[in-house]
């Protein structure tokens, strides 16, 4: 096994092990490694801006491929700094191309988002009612609805009650809840997991089954 | 599923083992990988299926990801 296999570990292949010998050289091959990455990663942000042009109706063109740029920069940067991160698990490519697309996603949504007051309040409940069914589901599902409603004022934390309702109600993406709140995606994730297993049970007890709280 | 299953679904989130956005993007390369080549990602990786089905914006990077390798 060679340096590059050594550092990387078990499971890298071939052409993944040369993308990090090259990263990990020195002088003119790092740099053609570095700026050879560069162009993936600003093909990986552009393909992903691509993706949400219909969400960001309002930006020019010369918008998305700065939006791109600024997100293969930054990626290429989180790819050099976690270096050792890698592991062989997939190829390097795959590896590198999702630091790229999180970027980019990122950039788009808060983008999208730009100007928009993010609700901690309910804005708008769903309505659970089938419009082919019968009246007495319909009051099943009025009755089912306001229980969760009750569950949301009552059980959860007011910090779970904000981050649910930004999140779950008001469709609030995580990355920009994360900006506004000062938070991580990972710390808000976790605060949603647990409201919701928590209005979960509420439902449970109010009777509403398995086949009714899922 | 009816649309109101639909709808709680989207607001109570799936039940089970759920590994969490960090965890998720740690991984998400391998998991692609495993799709995309018919073997069984979700066996490999417990928790990522119920965490994609209740994090739209990973679910989101999950679909980039596929679809730029595809």
């Amino acid at each position: 096994m060679d340096r590059a296999a050594e550092r990387t570990g078990v499971g890298a292949d071939p052409e993944s092990l040369a993308w990090i010998a090259a990263l990990r050289a020195e002088g003119p091959a790092r740099a053609d490694a570095v700026a050879a990455l560069h162009r993936l990663l600003l093909k990986a942000a552009r393909f992903e801006m691509g993706r949400r042009r219909a969400a960001l109706a309002q930006a020019r063109n010369a918008d998305f491929d700065d939006l791109a740029q600024q997100a293969a920069d930054d990626a290429l940067m989180a790819v050099l700094r976690k270096l050792d991160d890698y592991r062989g698990a997939s190829r390097f490519t795959t590896w590198a191309y999702k630091f790229a697309l999180l970027e980019a996603g990122v950039k788009a949504r808060r983008r999208a988002w730009h100007g928009r007051e993010v609700m901690l309040e309910p804005e708008a409940w769903p309505s659970f009612a089938d419009p082919a069914g019968s009246a007495q589901s319909a009051a099943e599902a009025t009755e089912m609805l306001q229980e969760l409603q009750r569950a949301v004022r009552e059980a959860l934390t007011p910090r779970q009650r904000e981050v649910f309702v930004a999140l779950a109600l008001n469709q609030v993406p995580l990355d920009v809840l994360a900006e506004r709140t000062g938070s991580t995606r990972g710390a808000l994730y976790k605060t949603l997991h647990d409201a919701r297993r928590r209005l979960r049970a509420e439902l449970t007890a109010a009777g509403y089954g398995e086949g009714d709280a899922r | 599923m009816s649309d109101r299953d639909t709808e709680l679904r989207r607001l109570l989130g799936p039940e089970g083992p759920d590994i969490g956005c960090d965890e998720c993007f740690d991984r998400l390369d391998e998991y692609v990988e495993l799709e995309l080549a018919n073997r069984d990602a979700d066996a490999a990786i417990p928790g990522m299926r119920t965490h994609l089905e209740g994090c739209p914006t990973c679910r989101e990077e999950r679909d980039s990801l596929r679809a730029l390798l595809s």
